[in-house]
């Protein structure tokens, strides 16, 4: 993480707020922190927050306040971060069922592994992760924190269509397919949660800056939970992070 | 309200607006006009809010039916409009009447026009826009192009304008096959040399055959990085001029991804932005280097000029004993006079 965050222009209408060259905790909890601010005290002008892996870009309207003027006013929060308070993240809980028609790819990754498909969905499940960014499609959740035990290559051949809700590895990442879509990651689960819903305000189940953790479920509880959702009997389980136990 | 029904779709019709902002942070693209200045023109011509939304034209227009009469405009490239066959004046009020077709004979300059229809095409708001984002099936008519056999709808016009109304000559800009464009360095300069920097400022670009809504890629000199072409992954403005590991840079516009992790040698200034979404596969561009203080004062001179220039008339004047009315009857407006004796 950099002593100081670096302020680079991106254009005339965005500017990103750099603070490190790596994804780690630290530097997204100065992006939170900056972008919890900068929600509770709005700056006249600031038009878009996107926080990403390390950089906070700023968009803004610059006939209402000037690049200079904007890096001035971010400077002095950046200034107070270190004595921030942050509200403790909130962890979203994704019930997800492992292997079978839900997972086909499980197999192969407990292989790769050498590993049961028991204990690739103990690991899998036993971690809480962050979510640092939100990208590539809409509500697609870049997450950190996947153990080393599982790390599996991208299929060779990606598949042209994944259900959404499906959950899967690809390298040292694990992420959740939000729409139905192209993809080459190992598919091990699936989670009848909607992750993304245009009709919504909040368009998606999850944001920068909260955790997720994968919960097992077994073949009837996912159809259970599906229908439930489709009814809208069903809202998702979210704790804060401090009441985890 | 039905408006008009497509006879034939075009190559790529859509409606959009100025844009999904506001969702960045969830993934979801802003979309929107590729040429937003050509929409807004073509939008107070007809007497609406900059941001309604109207039909993205590509190269070969399509053919649309009116089924009832209502007041139109076509801004941006010229792709020979024409209603009933005859020419019609582009960035100009124009009336039309029920059973009207509008068509397009062929593209003379630029790469996109604009067809703004008095009420705003009317469709639903999905996350604060009707802008269509073409990958993701979202906003605008189903989320996708349109096609044969659509009917779209226009809203209510609240508003009133002159027919003939016409843009300054000064507001209309020259599309030709050379585009100057120019930006601000970053946010990655930093990851070129300065000879590669010099390069990129100094040789011409061409578009090449992949350059749609999403971006741009160009073909010219080569940009060599100093070591990485990859960084990890952070925002894409509108604009981005991302440089992958092949050294030739691509645009990012409109329907551009959020974030992405390429190396963006410089982001095109917004008020250039509207010209290069007019270059098409073959033209040339060339970039200039700026500073975002230069590009504040091109952007106030722009915004000012269009201050400056505003069709739209007041509804109601009242004095003395005599109201005056304007009223809109199918697109066309009435002077009206009350006098109480």
């Amino acid at each position: 993480m950099y002593q100081q965050a670096r302020y680079l222009p991106a254009g005339d209408k965005s500017l990103v707020v750099e603070f490190g060259n790596e994804i780690s905790e630290a530097v997204n909890g100065k992006i939170r922190g900056m972008m919890v601010v900068l929600e509770e005290n709005p700056v006249e002008g600031i038009t878009e927050l996107v926080p990403t892996y390390r950089s906070l870009a700023v968009y803004y309207e610059p006939l209402v306040i000037s690049y200079d003027d904007l890096c001035l006013a971010l400077g002095s929060i950046e200034e107070k971060l270190g004595m921030l308070v942050l509200p403790n993240p909130k962890i979203v809980e994704i019930p997800t069922a492992y292997g079978a028609e839900f997972g086909p790819d499980i197999e192969f990754v407990a292989r790769h592994n050498q590993l049961s498909v028991e204990e690739v969905i103990a690991i899998h499940t036993e971690t809480e992760y962050l979510i640092y960014m939100l990208g590539f499609t809409p509500g697609f959740t870049y997450l950190g924190g996947m153990s080393e035990k599982i790390v599996t290559p991208r299929l060779k051949i990606p598949r042209t269509t994944i259900p959404k809700g499906s959950v899967g590895i690809a390298g040292a990442q694990t992420g959740i397919y939000p729409i139905d879509s192209p993809g080459g990651w190992q598919l091990i689960g699936r989670t009848p949660l909607l992750l993304y819903d245009p009709s919504q305000d909040i368009p998606v189940l999850l944001q920068a800056g909260d955790y997720v953790r994968f919960v097992p479920i077994n073949a009837s509880q996912y159809h259970l939970l599906e229908s439930q959702i489709r009814s809208g009997e069903y809202r998702p389980v979210t704790y804060e992070m401090d009441r985890r136990g | 309200m039905q408006i008009l029904e497509v006879i034939e779709s075009g190559l790529l019709t859509t409606v959009q607006d100025l844009g999904r902002w506001g969702y960045q942070k969830f993934g979801v693209p802003v979309a929107g006009a590729m040429d937003g200045y050509s929409l807004r023109l073509a939008n107070r011509l007809v007497g609406n809010q900059d941001n309604a939304a109207g039909l993205e034209v590509t190269m070969m227009g399509p053919t649309l039916a009116f089924c009832r009469s209502a007041c139109v405009a076509v801004t941006g490239g010229d792709l020979s409009p024409q209603i009933n066959g005859q020419d019609i004046a582009m960035w100009e009020t124009v009336a039309v009447e029920a059973g009207d077709i509008l068509s397009f004979a062929g593209l003379e300059s630029g790469c996109r026009a604009y067809i703004a229809i008095a009420g705003g095409i009317e469709v639903p708001v999905v996350m604060g826009s009707r802008a269509t984002y073409l990958r993701g099936k979202l906003g605008g008519f189903q989320g996708r192009q349109l096609r044969k056999g659509d009917c779209l709808e226009v809203g209510r016009s609240n508003s009133e304008v002159t027919i003939g109304s016409r843009v300054p000559a000064g507001l209309i800009p020259e599309y030709g096959e050379d585009y100057r464009v120019r930006v601000v360095l970053g946010p990655q300069d930093d990851y070129f040399t300065v000879e590669s920097i010099a390069a990129f400022l100094a040789a011409p670009y061409i578009v090449t055959l992949e350059a749609d809504r999403m971006g741009y890629r160009l073909e010219g000199a080569k940009i060599p990085h100093k070591a990485a072409a990859d960084i990890i992954s952070d925002g894409i403005s509108l604009g981005s001029i991302q440089v992958p590991g092949h050294g030739r840079p691509i645009v990012m516009l409109a329907d551009r991804q959020t974030t992405g992790g390429y190396t963006k040698i410089a982001t095109v200034i917004s008020s250039d932005i509207p010209m290069l979404a007019q270059a098409k596969p073959g033209d040339r561009v060339r970039f200039s280097q700026i500073t975002v203080a230069e590009a504040n004062s091109i952007l106030r001179t722009m915004e000012e000029k269009l201050a400056a220039w505003n069709p739209i008339r007041p509804i109601v004047v009242q004095s003395g004993d005599c109201r005056s009315f304007q009223v809109k009857v199918n697109g066309c407006v009435y002077q009206i006079e009350v006098r109480e004796s």
